[in-house]
């Protein structure tokens, strides 16, 4: 049914992304399919990387050891924005298209007042995104 | 299935091992329903300090404003030879990096491409740093020196009370009038941008080579090492936030009372203070939709229509003005500049005390009081280039298009007042100079339409760029911290100069934000050798030059 899975990672909050994992992990054995973990950093130093060469090579061990954990056929993409608190989505919906992936797997937050102002990452892909996004809260 | 890398190869670069965790300092809170990632103390000082500030100021005016006015005369006065001495210095290290062997580096590592073609690093370069002096000074600036020039020195007690720069030119318009466009260039040309460049660089090498976050206080890790994370560099990074904040909302508040002014000359739209406050809310509100728009879709593309805009104002004035007189006058002040150079950056041994000390001295202390805010911005955007394309980018490529613009704008307002004796333009108050010499010129309507959009238009660009160096540094440096922080800067930005405005106080607040240009100054010349030794230890470290002999 699914060709391929993308799953966007934040590297500084790994342990949130427990769930979206496991989600994953069941639909990639379900069709096996490969999953490919997207993350976006700016250029300059963040609290996960010096630099962006860095940050792609922590994103593709991530992607590596959870491939190996859960049987997976894991692979990274790292990608670099230059105002990612604005671009972050931009950034991922070029990324499906790039990547090739017609499911993306995606976790978030539970939805409140902020979200009339600032909507959420996740809620914005599921409403503009040409394939489809398992939201997972 | 295979890993992809869809940065562009960054190569090696000398990475600085410390224990500190970016963002380690930070809190993550929620404040009502929003998000937060601050730095602690830095976030919490900055705005408590600016808040006791202006209470203070609104509160004591009377008391507070000859403090601070005196403070700033006191330094400009008589530190001047330090001010004139140290921004000499910036120029020289400048120009010898650009033809020594450390001019190679390339910032963010050996293979690194840049993040923004030449017309947005340009435009965004410009539309940062000096814009709205450009619009405000480009007329009356060469004409002050031209007149202080022509009327001659005056002396009493032994000394000078005139304003006119070193010997003055007395009743020779010719040698006045060039005395008076070399005096303006060389206040606007090499020595703001190597005051600039400076901080850019090593902020930019710092943190893109050496993975120290982006802020002001990683600079001085070869000096302070570790301490740069406890107060030290707390106090600096404070320091940064209240001069660019300060500077910001002095020079909003200034700038609606200019506006407001060239509103009223154009439309006699009133000139009070609701006038000034809905202008200050607009700029505010375009530069809060420009931040949240972020870097590409906003502060990008409205640096660039900025860069346009005063593109077609400068050719305009060149094709109906005296086009020849122009591009005679360009190589003519240019060769004059060069020439007065030596002499107008002496810092020793002069008599023009007014001039050296009420201009020169004055303008450097403003320079390097807003250095940390154009220079973090400069940085942000200078990744991928060399130091050498950066550093022919940020001081030769904009002191050129300066004596331009000051040729095109002062030297052709000269031409009126001594070819056509057209006076209006010299009696005009300030704000109102360039569109006196705009109305002598055709279609004057359309020109000094598109002369107050762009002086409204620059402040917004100094205004987005100028919140989204402040958000970064009060987040410890981390560009991406929740929107709302940029939010809140940007709002407390334009009611800190409608409080100014309305309470009295920008005058005394723009000395004191000035005031700091003078430990900008020390700390500028500490960031010299910093980044003097950060820049061998590149060009020193292995992978880096086995990186480039294999480059050849």
């Amino acid at each position: 049914m699914y060709a391929k899975i993308m799953v966007p990672v934040d590297l500084a909050h790994v342990d949130r992304l427990t769930k979206a994992i496991d989600t994953a992990t069941d639909l990639a054995k379900r069709y096996q399919i490969p999953v490919c973990f997207v993350g976006v950093t700016p250029s300059a130093p963040s609290p996960v990387a010096h630099n962006p060469q860095e940050f792609a090579r922590k994103l593709d061990a991530f992607a590596q050891a959870q491939g190996a954990e859960h049987g997976l056929d894991a692979g990274s993409a790292a990608y670099i924005s230059d105002d990612p608190a604005v671009d972050l989505d931009r950034t991922l919906m070029d990324a499906i298209a790039e990547q090739g992936a017609d499911l993306v797997v995606m976790a978030s937050h539970i939805p409140g007042l902020p979200e009339y102002l600032f909507h959420s990452n996740a809620g914005h892909l599921a409403a503009h995104a040409k394939v489809s996004v398992f939201v997972v809260r | 299935m295979s890993s992809q890398v869809n940065l562009g190869p960054s190569g090696p670069a000398d990475i600085i091992e410390t224990d500190y965790e970016l963002g380690q300092d930070n809190i993550q809170a929620r404040v009502g329903p929003f998000g937060l990632d601050i730095h602690n103390p830095v976030f919490a000082i900055s705005g408590l300090t600016i808040v006791a500030f202006v209470i203070l100021t609104l509160a004591f005016q009377t008391q507070v404003e000859p403090v601070f006015e005196q403070l700033r005369e006191w330094l400009t006065t008589n530190l001047d030879w330090f001010f004139l001495s140290a921004a000499n210095v910036f120029v020289l290290l400048c120009l010898v990096l650009i033809v020594t062997p450390l001019g190679k580096v390339r910032l963010g590592g050996v293979d690194a491409e840049p993040d923004y073609g030449y017309p947005g690093w340009f435009a965004m370069l410009f539309a940062a740093g000096m814009g709205i002096g450009l619009m405000f000074y480009g007329v009356s600036e060469p004409i002050s020196h031209f007149t202080a020039a022509l009327d001659g020195t005056t002396l009493e007690e032994g000394a000078r009370t005139d304003w006119a720069p070193l010997g003055a030119a007395v009743d020779d318009a010719e040698a006045a009038q060039r005395l008076g466009m070399a005096a303006t260039i060389f206040h606007w040309g090499l020595h703001p941008w190597a005051i600039y460049a400076i901080v850019a660089l090593s902020l930019a090498l710092f943190s893109f080579n050496k993975g120290l976050p982006l802020t002001i206080r990683s600079i001085f890790y070869p000096i302070f090492g570790e301490r740069i994370w406890g107060w030290t560099g707390h106090i600096i990074d404070t320091l940064a936030v209240f001069a660019t904040l300060f500077g910001l909302a002095t020079s909003l508040g200034f700038g609606a009372e200019q506006a407001n002014a060239g509103l009223n000359h154009l439309f006699n739209i009133p000139v009070n203070d609701a006038s000034k406050v809905i202008l200050i809310l607009g700029i505010t509100a375009v530069a809060l939709g420009s931040v949240l728009l972020g870097m590409d879709g906003g502060v990008k593309r409205l640096s660039e229509a900025n860069m346009l805009m005063a593109a077609l104002l400068l050719i305009f004035v060149i094709a109906v003005g005296p086009t020849m007189g122009i591009l005679t006058g360009f190589f003519w002040n240019l060769g004059a500049y060069v020439q007065e150079l030596p002499f107008l950056s002496n810092p020793v041994g002069r008599d023009d005390d007014n001039f050296r000390q009420g201009w020169t001295a004055f303008y450097w202390a403003w320079w390097i009081s807003w250095s940390p805010f154009v220079g973090m911005f400069i940085a942000r955007v200078s990744r991928g280039r060399t130091v050498r394309e950066f550093l022919i980018a940020v001081l030769l490529v904009p002191s050129v298009v300066s004596v331009l613009w000051m040729t095109a704008f002062g030297g052709t307002a000269i031409g009126q007042i001594v070819n056509d004796g057209y006076q209006a333009v010299a009696n005009a108050p300030l704000e109102l100079k360039l569109f006196e010499m705009l109305a002598e010129l055709p279609l004057a309507e359309v020109t000094s339409f598109i002369g107050i959009v762009l002086v409204i238009v620059f402040f917004i660009t100094s205004s987005d760029s100028g919140s989204l160096v402040i958000d970064t540094i009060t987040a410890g440096g981390k560009v991406d911290a929740p929107l709302p922080q940029r939010v809140f800067w940007c709002t407390f930005e334009g009611l800190v100069a409608v409080a100014l405005l309305l309470g009295g106080g920008l005058g005394s607040l723009q000395a004191m934000a000035v005031s700091t240009g003078f430990p900008f100054a020390l700390v500028l010349l500490l960031a010299c050798y910093a980044l003097v030794v950060g820049l061998i230890a590149e060009v020193r470290h292995p992978a880096v030059r086995a990186a480039a002999e294999a480059a050849g």
